[in-house]
């Protein structure tokens, strides 16, 4: 079963909507007592940072979603939780994120002509090869929605660039750990396509 | 390289589509679910579905247009229309809406931007803006669907709403509403140009020539669309195969 984690930070239906019509059984939780019972843990969000992070202290949830990681089974964030997959970031104040792939969030630093939040359709330039790219091809378009990016201390875990007045990162994996930026969920069938792959994987690379 | 976007945009009264002109003279124009359904199959890029519906004043039936559609189109769905409280927007996202659009609360409580905005993130906020030419030049804002008369100006109401956290502008002319004669170019300028942010803009859309002239006459992020889509034999698919031939770019799934 494909557990999604409930921050209470956004649309949530439409990632489990985009799960259940890829053939996966889906349940949606707030806390880490059905962590057992999943083969995968998504963890989605939009908004702020430290918002977010101070929702995973106060439900005391970072051991528990650092043990799933441990254990080898594939883990997921995405928009928002990407971003918490980060050791640090930035937004409301430096704080702690979930240390599952080293690397910083910051404020995208952009041209004043570009504006910002960075929204819209853009790019997806593959990195690396990777099972969650299966039968994807170079340079699709998807859905971003976002202010802040990670940056990655190794190159090596950066999966996934989009061109936003210069590289920006769009998608991190660091062993059964991926994430990201844009919107899977919101992106049609290409986005769809790369949840199936999530889904599918076993967390080997 | 970040691409232009074309959006549908359905008016709901009752739970059905309807059509306006000039925000009267409504047409009933089907179903909301099975219209996004075909928007999905014809790769726009995004969803703009506003209540016209004031007498009710819950968002409870909004929300369940918005869960059936979000099962059939996965792409970004935007919902206002009566929306009058922090926790009306959140029950919205909660249900499959990824971003409110706040128009007359939008000029009496600037906090209910700011709460939003802090807690789903700036993108989450369109402030939409509903236009009329002045005679004196330049534009008279309303609110209320188009009742009441707003006392400041294009820029200024952007520039306080952007303060508050809003992260997009969806801005409309009333004139140009259901008429298919075409975009206010000038209107959409000047918002672009007030605005830091993107800006979505709205009312006249006949054409496809008409959206190329807005495009690469404007700074505009996106363009919406009613009548286009809702009356003639034009589509998203088609629309964004003509614009291609000028150079402007859109999303390849």
């Amino acid at each position: 079963m494909i557990g999604i984690l409930d921050l209470g930070m956004g649309n949530l239906r439409s990632l489990s909507n985009a799960i259940e019509h890829n053939g996966f059984d889906v349940q949606v939780t707030e806390t880490q007592t059905a962590f057992d019972d999943f083969t995968h843990l998504i963890i989605p969000g939009v908004g702020h940072f430290r918002a977010a992070m101070g929702a995973v202290f106060e439900r005391q949830l970072r051991p528990p979603i650092q043990a799933f990681a441990a254990s080898g089974r594939p883990v997921l964030g995405v928009c928002l939780g990407m971003q918490l997959l980060a050791a640090m970031g930035t937004e409301g104040g430096e704080m702690e994120g979930l240390g599952l792939v080293a690397g910083t969030v910051r404020k995208l630093e952009l041209a004043p002509d570009l504006r910002i939040p960075h929204v819209g359709w853009n790019s997806l330039t593959k990195k690396k090869d990777h099972p969650v790219y299966e039968g994807l091809k170079q340079d699709r378009d998807f859905y971003f929605v976002h202010s802040f990016a990670m940056q990655c201390d190794d190159p090596a875990d950066v999966l996934g660039e989009t061109d936003y007045g210069g590289p920006v990162t769009a998608a991190v994996s660091h062993a059964n750990v991926v994430g990201f930026q844009f919107h899977p969920e919101k992106s049609e069938a290409s986005g769809l396509k790369l949840l199936e792959n999530f889904c599918l994987w076993d967390g080997a690379c | 390289m970040l691409k232009k976007r074309i959006i549908p945009v359905q008016l709901l009264l009752n739970g059905r589509l309807v059509k306006t002109v000039r925000f009267g003279e409504f047409r009933d124009v089907g179903d909301p679910v099975k219209s996004s359904s075909v928007y999905s199959a014809q790769r726009a890029d995004e969803l703009v579905f506003l209540n016209i519906d004031r007498e009710r004043p819950s968002v409870e039936p909004l929300a369940a247009v918005i869960a059936g559609v979000s099962k059939v189109a996965f792409m970004p769905i935007a919902v206002g229309g009566g929306i009058r409280s922090f926790d009306d927007a959140a029950f919205l996202i909660k249900n499959g809406a990824d971003k409110v659009v706040l128009n007359s609360i939008a000029y009496r409580d600037k906090d209910i931007i700011t709460r939003i905005s802090e807690r789903f993130g700036a993108q989450a906020v369109v402030v939409s803006i509903d236009t009329r030419r002045s005679t004196g030049g330049g534009y008279v804002l309303k609110s209320a669907c188009g009742t009441v008369t707003e006392d400041i100006t294009l820029a200024g109401h952007i520039k306080a709403c952007e303060a508050a956290g809003a992260g997009e502008f969806f801005v409309q002319s009333i004139d140009q509403d259901g008429t298919m004669a075409g975009f206010d170019i000038p209107l959409i300028k000047e918002a672009c140009r007030s605005a830091t942010v993107p800006v979505i803009g709205c009312g006249g859309s006949g054409d496809y020539n008409q959206l190329r002239d807005a495009f690469l006459e404007t700074g505009v992020s996106a363009l919406a669309c009613g009548s286009l889509f809702n009356f003639s034999d034009s589509n998203p698919i088609r629309a964004k195969a003509f614009l291609s031939n000028y150079g402007l770019p859109f999303k390849v799934v």
